[in-house]
């Protein structure tokens, strides 16, 4: 477009590497690390690469009767939250919008309010709360908190969806003599289904990547979830053990690593703008 | 006038009735935010002004501001506090000027562009507990890939980065860096996409350098997003625990004790509730005081 000296495009494609460099490097270790043997890991003279792809950390990080059941419990409870999140939301969403009650300014209100005060402040009451309802050390107790602190911010992403659905269509439908339930349900349903899709796998990255909520309410090793149990590990013998570790935090990963390639293009778009609408 | 009246009760009523439909879809989301999360706050805000214990007998007492003139000589806090504001401004200072870097390299037309903003959102989809675990691997004084690229260079290739108390602080701010770069860089490339192209090819007619066209024309566009994004990682980053909590649990000897640590410490390993939520309540009007200073600067700058 515009003339620049010589040296402008080497220089930049110099600093696109560095970034490269220091944004990838971590996580292609962690990578190959998966796959080395202790002996290869611990080697005086280590070779970047593994010498084979063999399974063996992976198995090792299953086989840990604790790291299974932990991802049981995270599957379990942010599958619940995420159940309970989008049934409650999507109407409240939809209402919003539709309906323009003062609310969506109190929940955007909420929303940014929650983000400023430190979790102290919430986590001790909290916790007290639950524990005069018997909810401490259950996944019901996280499950309910998680949902909660999930419900502003999907609230927010559908109402921007909503949002962006012409209110033309569904008076189009009306006067067709179609019923608002059926309305709903033939018109907006569908149209809404991709951003539907999107805030609830939010919501599940979210309750599954979690920690400091479940660390505090949840002290049974039994009821404990991935993040928790992946800490724990580290202190225990994370140390000793680097290969399983490196194989743990990598699976722990993989359900976010999907969803974010997943919803890449509608991250660096979609999402952005449906923030603005809402 | 009774001609445009005469519709009216009918509407009014339809509104009424819209507004009771409205309230009944929104209630099951509000109830329970209500019960577990404002009313908590306002809970949390409170305990602050007594001697709160954990443990099943303890009873509690309204102290008043009791908890503020122990904390007013708790050294330890203060030292704390300091600890997260550096934390929280470098993470947040670095985390813009990396961040902006590769943004404004995104948005040219480069080549290998989509790895590399494929690699800069990796890190938002980790979970902070396996973010801490990779960079503790790492940076293992042993085995780790720092420590063996150094060897290779001849340099001093034995260093503990996150069990010496001059350099720990640092280290964790590097990492704090590295996990909070999406959020911050896909913000300011959609904000730089949002720039109307014609405003910087107007200027390069003028003459304007690149860097008097960044300068003069990209960077004020972009003003209201950066202040939105930088506003929003100091928030995150004051707050954040569980990256800090898995590297080092505040140590070696507290030099990497965030507040929010040694909140948590106060509350669930001393079982002090009154005096932690004392702290928050501390955190909060400090933290909301800079806030407050920081955007009334950034929109008086606006309006000028």
């Amino acid at each position: 477009m515009t003339k620049r000296s010589p040296a402008t495009r080497p220089l930049q494609y110099l600093a696109l590497a560095a970034y490269m460099a220091f944004l990838g490097f971590p996580l292609v270790f962690l990578l190959t690390t998966a796959f080395k043997t202790d002996r290869e890991i611990r080697s005086p003279d280590p070779a970047f690469l593994p010498q084979s792809l063999n399974l063996d950390n992976f198995t090792a990080a299953i086989e840990r009767a604790d790291l299974f059941r932990a991802a049981g419990n995270s599957l379990l409870t942010a599958a619940t939250t995420t159940a309970i999140v989008t049934a409650v939301a999507l109407p409240a969403a939809y209402a919003l919008v539709r309906f323009r009650t003062r609310l969506r300014a109190a929940a955007t209100g909420w929303i940014l309010l929650s983000q400023v005060f430190p979790f102290i402040l919430i986590i001790i009451p909290l916790f007290l709360l639950l524990k005069n309802i018997g909810l401490v050390n259950t996944l019901l107790g996280l499950v309910l908190v998680y949902a909660v602190w999930a419900l502003p911010f999907a609230l927010w992403m559908l109402q921007g969806y909503v949002a962006a659905i012409p209110v033309e269509l569904e008076e189009a439908s009306a006067v067709d003599g179609a019923g608002r339930f059926k309305t709903l349900r033939k018109i907006v349903l569908p149209l809404l289904a991709p951003g539907l899709v999107a805030t609830s796998l939010f919501t599940f990255i979210n309750s599954w990547n979690e920690f400091f909520f479940a660390l505090v309410l949840i002290q049974d090793p039994d009821m404990q979830t991935l993040p928790l149990a992946l800490a724990r590990f580290v202190g225990a013998e994370g140390q000793v053990q680097l290969g399983p570790l490196a194989a743990a935090a990598l699976l722990a990963c993989l359900p976010s690593l999907v969803f974010f390639m997943l919803i890449q293009k509608r991250l660096t778009a979609g999402l952005l703008s449906g923030a603005v609408k809402g | 006038m009774t001609a445009l009246a005469a519709p009216a009760p009918p509407r009014a009523r339809r509104r009424s009735a819209e507004g009771r439909d409205a309230w009944l879809l929104v209630l099951p989301a509000l109830l329970p935010v209500m019960l577990f999360s404002v009313y908590p706050l306002v809970y949390g805000v409170a305990l602050g002004f007594t001697d709160a214990q954990a443990g099943l007998n303890a009873e509690t007492h309204f102290n008043g501001l009791d908890n503020y003139a122990a904390l007013a000589g708790n050294e330890l806090f203060w030292n704390s506090f300091k600890i997260g504001l550096v934390w929280a401004f470098s993470v947040t200072a670095l985390q813009f000027l990396a961040s902006l870097g590769l943004a404004l390299l995104l948005n040219l037309d480069l080549r290998l562009r989509w790895l590399a903003r494929t690699l800069a959102l990796i890190p938002w989809a980790m979970p902070p507990v396996i973010i801490a675990i990779m960079w503790q691997l790492m940076l293992n004084p042993n085995y780790g890939p720092v420590n063996r690229t150094l060897e290779t260079l001849g340099l001093p290739s034995s260093v503990n980065w996150l069990g010496e108390s001059a350099i720990a602080l640092p280290v964790v701010i590097v990492v704090g860096v590295w996990a909070g770069m999406p959020q911050t860089t896909i913000t300011l490339l959609a904000g730089l996409q949002s720039v109307p192209a014609e405003l910087n090819e107007a200027a390069a007619i003028d003459g304007a350098s690149t860097w008097r066209r960044f300068w003069h024309v990209t960077l004020p566009a972009l003003r209201p997003i950066v202040t939105a994004i930088t506003t929003l990682d100091l928030i995150w980053n004051f707050n954040s625990f569980a990256l800090v909590f898995v590297l080092t649990a505040g140590g070696p000897g507290g030099t990497t004790m965030l507040p929010s640590l040694f909140a948590y410490n106060e509350a669930f390993r001393y079982g002090n509730f009154g005096y932690a939520a004392a702290m928050g309540n501390v955190m909060v009007v400090l933290i909301g005081a800079f806030l407050f200073l920081y955007l009334r600067a950034q929109m008086r700058r606006r309006h000028q």
